[in-house]
């Protein structure tokens, strides 16, 4: 399959699989306790009759199920994804307006925690067995099993609250007016900290999976070769194991783009950072259903639409992908 | 293979540690008879600033050390219970789909790639939001969430364990197809279900503290992460309101792991000496 050929077809699917995620939506909304009326209105409606009667009206509560649906749906394709009592706008404003931030965190997350990653990873398996590969892999358990939203809690208190060295909220200094680069720069130090602990979770998994990957690689023939040709440990670590070891790294890493998702909300709900994850905190206290959904089908969506570049970038660097399929 | 999981000391640690948190969750009734909610002192005291009080006192003066020792119970029990609703859900449909194979195959992996490509924890969120939360939407919402590797792993193994010579003797023998699959094949993949439960469990223990944190725990039990989101914004005077459940989360989700870990390596030995080579 060429390249192209490869993107309509994932494309599609990702259609396919976001009309589904707005059907189950659809159905959620119908599930929940209480009148769809109300759920949609939220809190906001909740004491005016009026807008309950307008909602019943615009969404047609009163007709069949399958007309219900397909207004709904057909909504969703045209980009209407509700509109939200609580913030007095519509929820794909809300949504674009808070996007970029959390585009901005999760790549940042993304590029920091792959790059550690691979790097201890791959530091752990060249010194396996011994006291550093310990260590490594000892640290690696224990921020696998710490909570992403406590470790950001603990980080505020650290380097915000007793030493004063990072900011611990929001996303640039508010008030401050910066333009250019010192804006860029001060954006930059409210990033550390989110992005260092949304990242340290995922810094974990890579490097377990760098580690067995490059241990499991140091094993194959190739490797016994190019040692009898007499290269060195280092040459051969670097042109030989590592090559083939961060491949599987890197999709494993692109398949768990949607927990970075999820974990974004717990880290923006932390820093206070304006992206949608925070927009989905707010949401919950305030039951605002329509924002809560729409910010899960974007959320989908940006993890198929990350799987799709991963995929792609893969089959760019190993042709041999596509030559299988 | 007992054997070989008791010299693993990381397991082992495991095994202690998660001892200490069930007897912690089974006698927190003995030890704290006035419950978690109850009001013993004045707000906001620090670890040890009075006797009897190891850990101080939260944001409406309720004992920490005893919220901590119920929430162990609220964690456990989620845990459990939701790893077990997703193994009812993961093996049957994986089993299915390894075994029989065709359209069954397609149809059940299409319907576990969905689940996979929805993030989890958002479609958590959305499941407990809206079925308002409790103990039980909280627990079914993590199963939900959880399930698909299951199915993928059984599917995988049963199609593996499916071609062997013992099955084809079986099928010799006259045994009917759902009495091959459920007395041959499924015992022979019992061991890494195992592994992988015991991870579940771990996960699902963060996602319930998470889901808490966030406010979606149920309000009638006490929880490490409700504990944590309610002293969020007194994070500044008083730390330790947050510290000491995080730890308990951090003490509970490793034991579990490294008992995890201890099992894959001692189900399959050729892999764990791999490993250390």
């Amino acid at each position: 399959m060429t390249i192209f050929a490869v993107i309509v077809s994932r494309l599609s699917k990702a259609i396919l699989t976001l009309l589904a995620i707005a059907i189950l939506n659809f159905f959620l909304i119908h599930a929940a306790p209480g009148d769809p009326a109300v759920v949609l209105a939220g809190e906001a409606g909740a004491a005016d009759e009026q807008m309950i009667e307008q909602l019943r009206e615009r969404f047609g509560l009163d007709q069949p199920m399958y007309v219900q649906l397909g207004k709904y749906v057909a909504g969703i394709v045209q980009l209407d994804l509700g509109y939200s009592f609580r913030q007095g706008a519509p929820v794909v404003d809300l949504i674009a307006d808070r996007l970029p931030a959390t585009l901005l965190l999760t790549l940042t997350a993304f590029v920091v925690s792959l790059a550690l990653g691979i790097a201890f990873g791959v530091a752990a398996a060249a010194r396996v067995g011994k006291p550093s590969d310990t260590v490594l892999t000892t640290m690696a358990l224990l921020f696998y099993a710490t909570p992403l939203y406590w470790l950001a809690l603990m980080a505020v208190l650290v380097f915000s609250v007793w030493f004063g060295w990072l900011p611990g909220f929001g996303y640039e200094t508010v008030g401050a007016n910066y333009t250019g680069l010192e804006r860029v720069l001060d954006i930059g130090r409210h990033l550390i900290l989110p992005a260092l602990t949304l990242g340290l979770f995922f810094t974990a998994v890579y490097m377990r999976m760098a580690r067995a990957s490059m241990l499991e690689v140091s094993q194959l023939d190739f490797v016994k070769t190019a040692k009898a040709k007499g290269l060195s440990d280092a040459v051969i670590r670097r042109r030989h194991i590592l090559r083939n070891a961060i491949l599987p790294v890197v999709t494993l890493a692109g398949l768990q783009a949607g927990q970075l998702v999820g974990g974004a909300v717990l880290t923006e709900t932390v820093f206070a950072w304006p992206g949608i994850g925070r927009l989905m905190f707010e949401s919950l206290a305030a039951r605002d259903y329509n924002t809560i959904l729409g910010v899960f089908l974007v959320s989908a969506a940006m993890v198929i639409l990350f799987n799709i570049v991963t995929d792609i970038v893969y089959r760019i660097v190993d042709p041999r992908i596509g030559a299988r399929s | 293979m007992w054997k070989r999981f008791r010299s693993n000391m990381g397991a082992m640690i495991g095994v202690v540690m998660l001892i200490a948190v069930i007897v912690i969750a089974l006698i927190a009734p003995l030890l704290f008879p006035d419950g978690p909610w109850q009001m013993v002192q004045r707000p906001f005291l620090a670890p040890f600033a009075v006797d009897g009080l190891p850990l101080g006192t939260d944001t409406l003066g309720r004992n920490v050390a005893a919220q901590l020792a119920y929430g162990a119970q609220v964690s456990l029990l989620v845990g459990l219970v939701s790893t077990l609703v997703a193994l009812l859900i993961g093996v049957p449909l994986g089993a299915l789909a390894g075994f029989y194979g065709g359209y069954a195959d397609e149809g059940a992996m299409r319907f576990t790639e969905f689940f996979q490509t929805i993030p989890n924890f958002a479609l958590a969120i959305v499941l407990v939001a809206i079925f308002e939360p409790t103990l039980f939407s909280i627990t079914l919402a993590i199963a939900i969430v959880s399930w698909p590797p299951v199915a993928r792993l059984v599917r995988a193994e049963v199609m593996s364990v499916r071609t062997r010579e013992f099955v084809d003797a079986a099928r010799l023998a006259g045994l009917s197809k759902p009495r091959i699959l459920i007395q041959q094949v499924l015992p022979n993949t019992v061991s890494p279900i195992i592994v992988m439960a015991s991870l579940m469990v771990a996960t699902a223990i963060l996602l319930e503290s998470s889901l808490s944190f966030l406010g979606l725990g149920d309000p009638n039990a006490m929880s490490w992460g409700y504990m944590i989101g309610a002293a969020r914004t007194v994070i500044r005077t008083s730390w330790w309101l947050s510290f000491f459940p995080g730890i308990a989360i951090v003490i509970t989700v490793l034991a579990l792991n490294l008992i995890g870990e201890g099992l894959n390596d001692a189900f399959n030995p050729h892999l764990s000496r791999k490993g250390k080579a």
